[in-house]
């Protein structure tokens, strides 16, 4: 899989800052943190944005990525809980390896916890932005590799939710294995007389 | 109900439970028990037969104990399957030979006193939990008197009683004298939103507009009842609930805002009589009352650790299961493939559940419609050339993804990717780094531990969080805005059992004063078990550290899942103070001693490393 890419020899390595609006940019010096990236080894593009995550922002990333013939980027930003399979994608689709790709969480571990402490918090995000720099050196392409799906559910639980669940996916003409505990369907709801705010028979 | 039961694309299997659950995305190996039922629910056609000539009889569960059922019964007259069941454990004498009642008056003969389990393998690519919740026990609220008076009741058993199907047959009656209660009261908030360490924290979302609805039947069966709702906040926050709020108070039902403090007997009438203070008015009040309802709230599932094992879910710190992004994508599990829908996420009504699970069969059909799907890459891989055979590599791996190497056959171990989760507690492990991990290699959090610490390493607090929840958990006091000191850096590792005894040694010699490593609480591990091996590595490093003069408490652990914000912010505000207290003294120390050890460590891998090939085939 992976093993057979091979990883390119000059590191040639963008990075993205974002502001996030105000939500970074309002506790963090981002220039500030821009700047010191450019003194960073290997690095040979440096872009600050106001939404990084927006199309102006990814395009910039994907214009950067021709122009410098990056093959590493690194984008400080928020958590790559929401973003990652954003800025993965992007990279993507300017024809470089998702996996070669990083994410520095400058938003939710540093401006949005160290609001009264401007100076510190850009200190912060420059370190991590330097660690996300010097993984970055070290990142190789990844494949994901494709499975198939086997055309079957399974819903655990045959109250009011699991029967839904059930039915929307076999009325979409997939098969449904339904497991309920009881000897019948229905679970708490079948319980109940009635249901509001309909007022109407639970069963 | 019904339709679920005859719709040719479901297979209905009641009275079942999924046993086992292997495999990933796409591919999802199940194991079902069918527990044996006694009575062939495809030959049964619920005559009633067999319960009618039954000597035994025991409470009723489904009519919550108000009236009895057989030994042989169907659960309740709408079952689906519409099928009897033989309850084995009170049988007669569990010997069912010696009456044998039912069978002989079963005209289809679908009893079966040797019915057994049966163990079903079933292949699906997505699963959907909707395992539901459970009511809340008020016993423990002695002051309402639920366990000492007969008219206390809770709103699962005024259900059955103002039900036509009920045991009363829908004439509703209060417990003591069979009469109808004219003077009924509903107290709210029972075993939720409580803060004196009964019942739980939260609110249990239902409970108002039931109470509301409870209210409204009373008001339409039975005009004359008055009804008294004593609450702390009425939350009728959905769609028209405001609306049947109101026609609530219209129809003259009593809203008194406050809780009751205690409720006595009066031992001639069985009625209730009820002390509260009210807060409108600030004054003591007493009603007395004919039967009382406690308006009790929903808790997660006594086995909801069974199905977190089974399908590797956390859950937050409520007890209900964790969804993958609260806003964005809150009926994903974190495990790809896993969805969930229901009350196993959050207390919620029929409304919301129903919601859920169209969104749940929804993202579930994106990858039932694509017919495939793409896996992980981050997984591990074996150099075999450095592999001594030593085998901790499978032992640790708890997805069993590891196939054992054979020393005598000097087979490396193999790796199944497909299975491998990515956890990288068998890089961490393995005594000769012959395991990599990737995306998260050594050469890449070295990387990192030697930038942060290129500057100023003495201030900062070296912190490997694990992806799931520790890093999560940094995010949740994030978006909760809470403040905390700025000594920490972040590493991120998939898991915690991922963090290498040469990371924490590096960045001691590297000259932090403090390496935290936090992850998931044992049964939220998103890897099922890896977090247990990041707690023996802990524990063996902390013995070297005392061994070489380096206080062990300079290395934290700490466990804390994604919905625990502010035990990430307290614990960095309180690692905070800890730093400031190791002095250059000592880390100076640390920095000499760690460099020794990892040279002595690197020694002692090359030690253990097989000869090159060549000179074995000598």
């Amino acid at each position: 899989m992976a093993d057979v890419l091979k990883t390119p020899e000059e590191l040639r390595i963008g990075v993205f800052v974002c502001e996030c609006g105000l939500n970074i940019a309002g506790t963090i010096d981002c220039t500030a943190v821009s700047e010191y990236a450019k003194t960073l080894d290997d690095v040979v593009c440096v872009v600050q944005n106001k939404y990084t995550c927006a199309d102006p922002g990814q395009n910039e990333i994907k214009k950067a990525i021709a122009e410098y013939d990056l093959n590493r980027v690194v984008v400080a930003s928020c958590t790559p809980k929401i973003h990652e399979p954003t800025f993965r994608e992007c990279v993507a689709d300017a024809g470089m390896n998702p996996y070669l790709f990083e994410m520095v969480n400058i938003r939710e571990h540093v401006s949005w916890v160290h609001q009264n402490e401007k100076e510190l918090a850009t200190e912060k995000a420059k370190d991590l932005v330097r660690s996300g720099v010097a993984r970055a050196r070290f990142l190789e392409p990844q494949i994901e590799a494709e499975v198939p799906v086997t055309k079957a559910a399974l819903v655990i639980g045959g109250g009011v939710t699991g029967i839904q669940a059930a039915l929307d996916l076999a009325d979409g003409g997939h098969q449904v294995y339904l497991v309920e505990k009881e000897a019948s369907i229905g679970g708490i709801m079948a319980a109940l007389d009635k249901t509001y705010p309909t007022m109407d028979c639970s069963i | 109900m019904m339709d679920v039961g005859r719709h040719p694309r479901v297979e209905l299997m009641t009275f079942s439970e999924v046993e086992t659950v292997s495999g990933f995305v796409g591919n999802f190996h199940v194991t079902v028990r069918k527990k044996a039922r006694y009575v062939d629910p495809t030959e049964c056609t619920s005559c009633e037969e067999c319960s009618k000539v039954c000597p035994v009889a025991v409470p009723d569960e489904y009519q919550q104990g108000f009236s009895s059922r057989k030994a042989i019964y169907i659960p309740f007259p709408q079952a689906v399957p519409s099928a009897f069941i033989l309850d084995m454990d009170n049988c007669l004498g569990n010997n069912p030979i010696a009456c044998g009642k039912c069978s002989d008056v079963c005209e289809k003969k679908c009893i079966d006193y040797d019915d057994q389990d049966e163990l079903v393998n079933i292949e699906v690519g997505v699963i959907i939990a909707a395992t539901g919740m459970d009511v809340y026990d008020p016993t423990e609220y002695d002051e309402y008197g639920y366990t000492r008076f007969d008219n206390v009741i809770t709103s699962m058993e005024f259900e059955r009683l103002i039900c036509a199907g009920g045991p009363t047959g829908g004439n509703f009656m209060r417990p003591s004298d069979q009469e109808r209660p004219k003077r009924i009261g509903f107290i709210q908030c029972v075993g939720s939103r409580s803060r004196d360490g009964r019942g739980n924290p939260y609110c249990s979302n239902i409970c108002c507009m039931n109470t509301v609805k409870d209210t409204l039947l009373l008001c339409d069966h039975y005009p004359d009842t008055e009804s008294s709702v004593f609450y702390m906040d009425i939350r009728a926050f959905g769609k028209g609930f405001e609306d049947m709020y109101m026609r609530s108070k219209e129809e003259g039902v009593k809203y008194i805002r406050g809780i009751p403090g205690e409720v006595v007997e009066d031992p001639k009438t069985g009625n209730l009589i009820l002390t509260v203070e009210n807060t409108t008015t600030g004054k003591l009040e007493q009603h007395e009352l004919e039967m009382l309802v406690l308006s009790q709230g929903v808790i997660p599932r006594k086995d909801n650790d069974t199905i977190k094992k089974l399908l590797t879910l956390s859950s937050t710190s409520d007890g209900f299961i964790m969804e993958s992004h609260p806003k964005l994508k809150p009926v994903d599990a974190p495990t790809k493939g896993i969805f969930i829908a229901g009350c196993v996420e959050s207390p919620k009504d029929v409304k919301e559940s129903v919601t859920q699970a169209s969104a749940a069969a929804a993202r579930a059909s994106i990858l039932l419609n694509a017919g495939k799907t793409k896996v992980e890459a981050i997984t591990s891989q074996v150099n075999a050339e450095l592999c001594n055979f030593c085998g901790i590599c499978a032992t640790v791996c708890p997805y069993n993804a590891i196939l054992a190497p054979d020393r005598k056959a000097k087979k490396p171990p193999t790796i199944i990717q497909a299975a491998c989760a990515g956890c990288g507690a068998c890089a961490a492990e393995c005594a000769t780094d012959a395991i990599t991990m990737r995306h998260f290699t050594d050469d890449q959090i070295l990387a990192q531990i030697d930038a942060i610490l290129s500057h100023k390493p003495h201030e900062h607090l070296i912190t490997f969080a694990c992806n799931w929840c520790s890093y999560a958990g940094g995010d949740n006091a994030g978006t909760s805005r809470l403040q905390y000191p700025t000594t920490s850096r972040l590493i991120r590792t998939m898991c915690s059992g991922r963090v290498d005894e040469k990371f924490v040694i590096r960045a001691f010699k590297m000259g932090a004063p403090m390496v935290l490593v936090s992850g998931c609480h044992f049964a939220d591990c998103h890897y099922i078990s890896a977090v247990h091996w990041t707690q023996k590595r802990m524990d063996r490093i902390w013995t070297k550290m005392e061994k070489l003069g380096i206080r062990p408490e300079r290395l934290q652990l700490e466990w804390i899942s994604a919905a625990e914000g502010q035990k990430f912010a307290k614990v960095m505000r309180d690692l905070e103070e800890t730093v400031k207290q190791v002095t250059m003294e000592e880390i100076e120390h640390s920095m000499k001693v760690m460099a020794e050890e990892e040279i002595r460590m690197a020694e002692k891998k090359a030690k253990a490393r097989p000869k090159p090939v060549a000179e074995v085939a000598v």
